[in-house]
């Protein structure tokens, strides 16, 4: 169904491809600083995933990552978030509360909890993207069990 | 579409344009004020003052739509991550059982 397009495009999304998931990684790493976050990044990432399906078709792309991939890191990052939740409960006096170190402000490891919460959200966002647009490409051709 | 209903709607969209830009330009408040409110003839400055003043020394993080989003409202994108997850859950079951109907 999805073939996959010319090799003039295959080879741009190829070069481009780490960049943009560069890029997406950055956005989530750098939430707590720079404007952004987790949400943003999640669908950056998803979407030059999504690129390189559009370039390659599905069949080269399901060889390297899977619906069991997706679905075993979108309940991860959701489990990420709520552990560490739970830390400020056991550490802490409430749910959600800072417990890691608050760091020297304006470097990358600083402002506590934030950063840790929203790799989790990256995560969970990126694979959650990805998952429905898997679910979509293929319920027509009843691959997922 | 008639000659007359055309003038009539951009004579409307006119009239909500302007109605906007004389609202911004006249009426808000000046840019990095907030609004105050009056309760029972007690002034009181909104929350949005507190949380720029003590949002970068109270957790650490130089970005303050973080500080809010994580910090003072830790509940609530806990709730979006949830609703989100809920959907993916949502939308690949809606799938399969399709897929199974055929």
């Amino acid at each position: 169904m999805m073939a996959g397009m010319t090799v003039i495009v295959k080879t741009i999304s190829r070069i481009m491809f780490p960049f943009i998931f560069l890029f997406g990684v950055y956005i989530v790493f750098h939430g707590h600083l720079t404007p952004g976050g987790g949400f943003p990044g999640g669908v950056i990432i998803a979407a030059s995933v999504a690129m390189l399906i559009l370039a390659y078709g599905l069949e080269r792309i399901q060889k390297s990552t899977s619906f069991l991939h997706a679905e075993v890191l979108d309940t991860l990052g959701s489990v990420a978030i709520v552990a560490i939740g739970i830390l400020g409960l056991i550490f802490g006096a409430y749910f959600l509360e800072t417990v890691f170190p608050l760091g020297v402000f304006g470097q990358l490891f600083s402002g506590g909890n934030f950063l840790w919460l929203y790799i989790g959200v990256g995560i969970k966002v990126a694979a959650g993207i990805l998952l429905i647009l898997f679910a979509m490409l293929m319920w027509d051709r009843g691959e997922h069990k | 579409m008639g000659k007359a209903k055309q003038a009539l709607n951009l004579a409307l969209v006119a009239i909500i344009a302007a109605t906007f830009i004389y609202s911004v330009n006249f009426t808000m408040p000046e840019f990095g004020t907030f609004p105050t409110r009056e309760i029972n003839g007690k002034v009181e400055n909104s929350v949005g003052q507190l949380y720029l003043e003590n949002a970068t020394w109270q957790t650490g993080a130089a970005n303050v739509v973080t500080t809010i989003v994580w910090g003072y409202r830790g509940y609530d994108t806990l709730g979006e991550s949830t609703v989100l997850f809920t959907a993916v859950i949502g939308v690949i079951t809606v799938l399969r059982a399709m897929r199974r109907d055929e």
